[in-house]
């Protein structure tokens, strides 16, 4: 035995590497303070979050309606059917009300039985129906850019916030990113700040993840669509509905998965409290 | 197995099957009578709840393939199907997906455990490299499986991790194209991926017969890290260890199921929920959580090869761990020194999996190196020079000993 390391010592040396590595760290905050800040994306309240959360089903109905009339003139949303929109956990439309708006579409079917390719009216089993071709077809319109499919907007996008908020996320149950960020990037076009200018066709967005300019154009304005149930058409109420849309389009079984989800846990629960009072019962006869 | 077998067929229908295929009296052995120390935690349940996280992911995956389709053209699209018009399909898939990440939260409770412990040390050394084996096969398994849906960072995760493979000198370019089976990440890829992927959890399944093989002719370790020496020092594994695991178990289910029903995305990357397109590279590719602090290392180095060296390397160096721990004394509890080293050396992998997750450029590089440098340096550093140096704390003379001094103490 030539030496023996006391704990006060291992701690000043440990104490010195976090410093270093913190150091380090300090540094990169620093550079990163110096360049654009991040997108503003503020958190919203929405009825689906949490563990009780729940879709609104006039919300989703007045989404729908928005992304029919004013989204789907550029975005696809390969993945949605009609049929979806009178499953359990939706917008809550009848199947008669689905029937009613996929004949609202032209379809092209076939071969039929001549060989020949033909139009009829859209059915339940239809997607919803993409406003190009192909994704050249889309770029060719819009100056090379290509508005992205909506059908899982609401879980494919998510701001960086950077730090360790993120540990706090599985506490507070934190799963509605997407949502608010579509939201935000809707209600996100405000004058660009002095010394920030877009090219071209490009509009300044405050929201947008990539980059301070977009593509698309301001989307909203109040009024364009008229509601069926008398929600007042401003475009903070187009962006909440829509974005709420676009979470159940891309999280269709949300309600199943977080109801189900309650029962599985109040059974483990009980099942450990059980096997725990089990486990202390066996284990009292011996010392341990 | 320690001990002779104390099994005796009950009627004359077993006892006909003992004469012949003596597996009624292998399982009692096994997992009933099998003799476990009294004094184990909670931290030794986690062998069991990693056998129940296995079958987990084989029942879920072999479902889930029955909806699957490994092409490239519809493989997105296939898991989509599965999310949205299979029965249960987002439960599947959400399971397996969310049961990853919990399988190695499991493993790495398990592997430090075992590193706090000393359960590496002689007699079992085998048992630990088995088990290096069986997490050496897990990463590549969970590597290929967040691959086969198909999105963008399956995509440029295949791509970036397949890379690593051209820094070897002269047939690192070959090697890559043989494991593509082309010339870039495509069909054929994920093809050989989606196979292996359904074939390695079974190779894994049979390394864990040969672990707890292993385990049952050593016995297990204890927290008190001295050897059992009398049958007072042990209680049967039924029906004590089995209401213990199983209590672990519910609990981890819960934590499990928390994740799963309420958060199912968080340990995912959003971006994998955009399908693969080879022409748009995501603005940051990262790995998924549990690869994060390798890929740190790997990041650390500015030198492509030995990058690579030194990821392989911090793998590598948990194989010879039973023989770069010199102390005699097993358990943590009984070394103030390494106590303190193994904080230190979990804190610093923590840093390694949070830089992991950031860009690799300015501080966050030289940080990397730092805790790098820190994690070579105490397997190769301080555990052998420590065993030396360490005045350990006296260690019970044994288990029960152990155990009634600590009931005495409350």
């Amino acid at each position: 035995m030539t030496m023996i390391l006391s704990g006060s010592k291992i701690a000043r040396a440990f104490g010195a590497l976090a410093l270093t590595a913190g150091l380090a760290l300090g540094g990169q905050s620093a550079q990163a303070a110096e360049t654009a800040h991040g997108p503003k994306v503020e958190m919203q309240s929405w009825s689906f979050a949490g563990p009780f959360g729940r879709f609104d089903k006039g919300q989703l109905q007045r989404g729908y309606k928005v992304y029919k009339e004013v989204c789907a003139a550029c975005h696809s949303m390969n993945l949605l059917a009609y049929r979806n929109l009178a499953d359990a956990g939706g917008p809550g439309f009848t199947m008669d009300q689905a029937k009613a708006l996929a004949a609202e579409i032209k379809v092209k079917d076939g071969p039929n039985d001549a060989g020949e390719m033909f139009e009829r009216n859209g059915r339940t089993s239809d997607r919803f129906p993409a406003p190009f071709a192909n994704d050249e077809a889309a770029r060719a319109a819009f100056g090379g850019a290509l508005p992205p499919d909506l059908s899982l907007i609401g879980k494919n996008r998510a701001a960086h916030r950077g730090g360790l908020s993120f540990m706090a996320d599985p506490f507070t149950l934190y799963a509605e990113a997407g949502p608010d960020y579509v939201f935000n990037l809707m209600t996100g076009y405000v004058d660009a700040p002095a010394g920030t200018t877009c090219d071209g066709a490009l509009q300044y967005n405050q929201s947008f993840i990539s980059g301070s300019c977009i593509a698309m154009p301001n989307p909203l304005s109040e009024g364009m669509v008229t509601y069926d149930d008398g929600t007042k058409g401003t475009v903070e109420q187009y962006a909440r509905d829509v974005s709420a849309f676009l979470m159940w389009a891309a999280e269709p079984k949300l309600e199943a998965r977080k109801s189900t989800g309650l029962k599985v846990i109040l059974f483990l629960v009980v099942l450990a409290g059980l096997l725990y009072l089990s486990k202390r019962k066996i284990w009292s006869n011996v010392a341990h | 197995m320690s001990g002779h077998s104390t099994y005796t067929p009950s009627n004359g229908f077993t006892r006909w099957i003992d004469e012949r295929l003596p597996i009624i009296r292998l399982s009692y052995d096994s997992f009933v009578a099998y003799p476990t120390p009294r004094n184990l935690n909670y931290w030794w349940t986690f062998g069991g709840i990693l056998s129940m996280m296995l079958a987990v992911q084989l029942i879920t995956g072999i479902v889930l393939v029955m909806h699957y389709t490994p092409n490239t053209a519809m493989a997105f699209t296939s898991v989509e199907h599965i999310m949205r018009d299979v029965n249960w399909g987002w439960l599947l898939r959400y399971m397996h997906a969310n049961g990853a990440s919990m399988f190695f939260i499991a493993v790495y409770i398990h592997i430090l455990r075992g590193m706090y412990y000393g359960s590496y040390k002689a007699p079992r050394e085998i048992l630990w490299i088995l088990g290096v084996v069986i997490f050496l096969l897990m990463m590549a398994t969970a590597f290929m499986g967040y691959v086969l849906p198909w999105g963008q960072m399956s995509f440029w995760g295949a791509t970036v991790i397949t890379n690593l493979f051209s820094a070897i000198p002269v047939i690192g370019d070959p090697i890559v194209i043989w494991l593509w089976g082309g010339f870039s990440v495509d069909n054929p890829t994920l093809n050989r991926f989606f196979s292996l992927h359904y074939l390695l959890p079974f190779v894994i399944a049979a390394v864990v017969v040969l672990h707890v093989w292993a385990l049952h002719v050593v016995g297990q370790n204890n927290p008190a890290g001295v050897e059992v020496k009398s049958e007072q020092d042990t209680v049967a594994f039924t029906p004590y260890a089995t209401l213990k695991d199983a209590f672990g178990m519910a609990v981890f289910l819960v934590f499990f199921a928390w994740f799963l029903f309420y958060t199912p995305n968080y340990m995912g990357h959003p971006d994998n929920y955009i399908p693969a397109n080879p022409m748009v590279t995501p603005a940051h590719i990262v790995p998924e959580w549990y690869f994060l602090p390798f890929y740190a290392i790997l990041r650390s180095v500015p030198d492509k090869l030995g990058g690579v060296i030194a990821m392989f390397g911090s793998i590598a160096v948990l194989f010879v761990l039973p023989w770069l721990d010199t102390s005699k004394v097993k358990s943590g509890r009984y070394r103030p020194l390494f106590k303190q080293f193994f904080w230190l050396l979990v804190i610093a992998g923590l840093g390694l999996g949070y830089l992991g997750s950031q860009p690799a450029e300015g501080g966050y590089v030289i940080a990397s190196r730092i805790l790098t440098a820190w994690y070579f340096f105490h397997f190769l550093v301080i555990l052998p020079v420590l065993g030396l140096i360490e005045k350990p704390k006296p260690v019970p003379e044994s288990i029960t000993a152990d155990v009634l001094a600590k009931n005495a103490a409350h």
